[in-house]
């Protein structure tokens, strides 16, 4: 039992060293990349200047959040039905990196409402169920931290995963309806933003593709750290 | 066939309105606690007469959401303490039973202590709360609080610092129907028609449906050893 495991561990570890450091590679190259054509080749917008430059980071760092918490809502339904660790795994590595870039998102979110809208903050729909789903996960890894190790602690997050993604529409309605009621008092100049130029939108594009590699790669490293340490746990436990 | 189903639901409620009746350790704590709520709000906000029908719903709500997360607290730490989960799982019932007696026992709990306050609210801060919109919106949206309660109460009650935990796990889940009976609750006040207050009603009412079924459903899991 115990020489299984170590040598799943081993294999495991072949594996990883040899793929991703190609993979590791390629991100670097992409985001490089990425960076000239944010900082270099897209032209600067003509009503608002260089800041917003942080779109080419915002709009993929908050598609990367939603996929992550989408795959926290799939692996968290597949680990209930299947019971297997694995997918228990995925979903806490997902869960982990979606509160990474969800701060990022709002972060950075933040950044650019200043300059355009005059204020950090506004209650507007998008914001507030941003906001919300980045506590629903992050009370998903202090679930995690506090709950009893093992299977107990996988389930709560799991019912937690599901749970917190199906509220998300509900919240974005009532939040929606509740700011019909209470008109929002914040015109920027850029309330009516008009359609995208073709090469910001390649540069937008471009920058997507390169975040959701960077979150692949950061995902199957994550993953395969926390596959080891329940291994290893389990290993322990055999012991003991 | 009903009748079946029903009663073993029924059984577990009153086990825990019976243990209520005898020891009051959740509704006197927290009608006491719920009026403190809102006489510490009315001095942060020190509502004048024009603006009390404007503030009143939001100190309302936050009052009875504080006040349903202790009871809810208290309905599996309770079964914790004593070791008395482990007897109600062994019942020859289903865990769809058990959630659903716990549901509506923690229901019951928060409408009683709902019913305590309103009075108090009414005359504290001189509006005429009895009113059938009102109490609707309360009936409807204590429902949603008790259903998606039950089942994080039951997972807080396994963690650790599970005073915290449970708060944590719920407001972020329940803020639509924060959102629904806040506006639910001051549309009634203002006097807007049946069309605006209504369908507040009808979100919570949809909150209510789906999780009282993916509750349900996830309370199985909760509760496996």
């Amino acid at each position: 039992m115990t020489t299984g495991i170590k040598r799943t561990i081993t294999q495991e570890k072949v594996v990883l060293s040899s793929y991703t450091n190609l993979f590791l590679l390629g991100v670097l190259v992409l985001m490089v990349f990425n960076l000239y054509l944010i900082f270099v080749w897209v032209p600067t917008d003509q009503n608002l200047g260089n800041v917003q430059r942080v779109f080419y980071f915002h709009v993929p760092i908050a598609w990367v959040g939603f996929l992550a918490f989408f795959i926290v809502f799939i692996a968290s339904v597949v680990y209930l039905i299947r019971g297997s660790e694995k997918w228990d795994a995925l979903a806490y590595s997902a869960a982990e990196i979606g509160v990474l870039f969800t701060s990022l998102m709002l972060l950075t979110g933040i950044l650019w409402a200043k300059p355009v809208w005059g204020v950090w903050w506004t209650w507007d729909a998008r914001l507030t169920t941003t906001l919300i789903l980045w506590f629903i996960y992050v009370a998903y890894l202090m679930l995690r931290a506090y709950a009893p190790r093992g299977s107990q602690g996988a389930r709560y997050s799991a019912i937690l995963g599901i749970i917190g993604f199906i509220d998300v529409p509900i919240v974005y309605f009532a939040v929606n309806w509740w700011r019909t009621l209470h008109p929002e008092y914040v015109v920027g100049p850029a309330a009516e933003s008009g359609s995208l130029e073709t090469s910001m939108l390649v540069a937008l594009l471009i920058s997507v593709v390169t975040f959701t590699a960077l979150f692949s790669y950061l995902l199957t490293q994550r993953y395969s750290l926390r596959w080891a340490e329940t291994l290893i746990e389990r290993l322990h436990y055999n012991r003991v | 066939m009903i009748r079946n189903f029903l009663g073993p639901i029924w059984a577990i409620a009153w086990k825990d309105i019976l243990l209520e009746i005898r020891t009051k350790e959740i509704v006197t704590p927290v009608v006491v606690f719920a009026i403190l709520v809102v006489v510490i709000f009315n001095f942060a906000i020190e509502p004048t007469p024009q603006m009390v029908a404007a503030v009143a719903p939001g100190i309302l709500w936050v009052a009875f959401t504080f006040a349903g997360i202790l009871g809810l607290n208290r309905t599996f730490s309770l079964e914790k303490d004593k070791g008395s989960l482990d007897g109600l799982m062994l019942c020859p019932v289903s865990r769809d039973t058990i959630y659903f007696g716990k549901v509506l026992g923690s229901y019951l709990f928060m409408l009683a202590v709902e019913a305590i306050m309103l009075p108090v609210f009414a005359v504290l801060f001189n509006l005429s709360l009895f009113l059938p919109e009102v109490i609707l919106v309360a009936a409807t949206a204590t429902l949603g609080f008790a259903a998606v309660g039950t089942v994080f109460s039951a997972m807080a009650a396994n963690t650790r610092s599970r005073e915290i935990m449970l708060p944590v796990l719920f407001f972020p889940i329940a803020l639509p129907v924060v959102i629904a009976a806040v506006e639910g609750t001051a549309g009634t006040l203002r006097g807007d028609g049946w069309s605006e207050i209504g369908r507040w009603v009808q979100l919570i009412g949809v909150f209510d449906v789906i999780f009282l079924v993916v509750s349900g459903f996830a309370f199985h899991f909760a509760l496996e050893e």
